[in-house]
């Protein structure tokens, strides 16, 4: 057998991580211009679990991660309020920003973002 | 680890070693609401009816949850025999009857009931009131937790509001009237005495927000503690002498009355209560929030406050929505 290598959620550092980041994320989102309307009737406890979910996944932890929800969950956002590539980047952003914040290492950064942009399809339905 | 027994809804099942307590309700095929199974969601939240659950079942949860034995399903491996309530339990009420009536402004009365049994509630959190032939609303409790059969609500008087109306115009001393038990999460616990405490309210909002100051004052709440009451004019306000009183009795209480509209006098703010707080408190790391009122300012203040560096689990809010339709 050879050594194991810690996962990528390991190396970010698990649970705790994501709870560091998540209202770093959060406020980020909530302030930035090009994306905060579509949060403006959401209940914010509920959207803060919902972040965790998405930042649980994101680090590569633990997740029951399905595009159909992911999809059901964003359809009306993208037919109401016109959601589209410019705003899922916008996020993408605010979560690299995050992680720099934490003094995330850059390559895993890039991990990160790799796994968040996977998503970009289910988000944006199609 | 072994195998532990669960009572949940009148039955008694099994969880297995080193299996959750929601793996064990959906295996038995018992209805329990559930998401990420990963105590993200909070979709699976339970009360445990037998004293405290694991404590790593209640991570992530507000602390007045975590108070009140609510836990996760689905991060609980049971350390003993558990009982647990998946849905909230049925309603009791109490008998009360009415021992004072008296108005605080022109549209605001103050009711005070003495209840035949006394009610274990804290301060900051609402009964429901029942009227004979069944109508009911939520008020919130305006004193603190000392007076434990006696309790006293700010009732608004709302154009078309048949409780609201009836109460003002009909209801007398002596009158009798069903009170449910206390319930709602925007209360105040003696805990982190050093946290300072950001209250907000608009209109009857004071209600709940006067109990709690009440209450931490009483337990020596050593951090600040700031209420804000807001309306639109001069008039919708109350126990402004009141509160002004009590600020110079405690140095760390601090009470600041805004109106929204026309000239405001001496020792009253011009603005919204929310906007006045965020201007004065720019930052609220650490800050203990309590807000209660119009659902909007809520709303609103709700993300204020965490933008302002507030932590989501200390923000308490009690939106107060109406039945009728206007509420200005």
């Amino acid at each position: 057998m050879s050594e194991t290598t810690a996962t990528l959620y390991e190396q970010l550092g698990g649970e705790a991580a994501v709870n560091a980041a998540v209202d770093i994320f959060y406020r980020k989102v909530l302030s930035d211009y090009r994306i905060n309307r579509f949060f403006d009737n959401t209940d914010m406890d509920k959207q803060a679990a919902k972040q965790k979910s998405f930042l649980t996944m994101a680090f590569g932890g633990p997740n029951n991660y399905s595009g159909a929800d992911m999809r059901q969950a964003h359809a009306h956002l993208v037919k109401k309020l016109g959601l589209d590539d410019s705003h899922f980047d916008a996020v993408v952003e605010n979560l690299a920003a995050t992680l720099q914040e934490l003094n995330v290492p850059q390559e895993l950064i890039n991990q990160v973002a790799a796994i968040a942009e996977s998503t970009r399809n289910d988000v944006l339905d199609r | 680890m072994s195998m532990h027994k669960i009572s949940v809804n009148d039955r008694e099942i099994v969880c297995e070693s080193g299996e959750t307590v929601l793996e064990a309700c959906l295996r038995e095929k018992i209805d329990i609401p559930y998401g990420c199974r990963q105590g993200a969601c909070q979709s699976c939240m339970v009360r445990s009816l037998q004293g405290a659950p694991p404590l790593a079942a209640q991570d992530g949860l507000k602390e007045v949850l975590r108070h009140q034995n609510h836990f996760l399903a689905c991060l609980c491996y049971p350390q003993q025999d558990m009982a647990i309530s998946i849905n909230p339990p049925a309603e009791f009420f109490t008998e009360a009857t009415v021992i004072e009536k008296s108005l605080l402004n022109a549209e605001t009365l103050q009711l005070t009931l003495q209840c035949k049994e006394s009610m274990d509630y804290y301060a900051g959190q609402f009964v429901n009131l029942k009227r004979a032939d069944g109508l009911t609303r939520s008020y919130s409790i305006a004193n603190n937790r000392l007076h434990a059969n006696k309790l006293s609500f700010h009732i608004r008087r709302l154009a078309g509001g048949r409780f609201s109306e009836w109460a003002h115009q009909e209801l007398n001393v002596g009158d009798k009237l069903e009170v449910s038990d206390p319930q709602g999460l925007c209360y105040y616990l003696p805990t982190s005495q050093e946290n300072n405490l950001l209250l907000i309210g608009t209109g009857s909002g004071l209600a709940p927000l006067a109990g709690i100051v009440s209450e931490a004052l009483h337990h020596g709440h050593k951090g600040a503690i700031h209420l804000f009451h807001g309306s639109r004019e001069m008039d919708g306000l109350y126990w402004i002498a009141e509160m002004q009183e009590l600020a110079g009795q405690y140095p760390n209480f601090h009470y600041t009355p805004c109106i929204s509209r026309g000239d405001a006098p001496d020792g009253v703010a011009r603005g919204r209560a929310n906007d006045v707080a965020m201007t004065l408190l720019p930052s609220l790391k650490g800050w203990r929030l309590y807000l209660c009122g119009h659902p909007d300012m809520v709303h609103q203040t709700k993300r204020q406050a965490f933008l302002h560096g507030a932590a989501l689990q200390d923000i308490h809010a009690d939106a107060f929505h109406v039945a009728s339709a206007t509420l200005d």
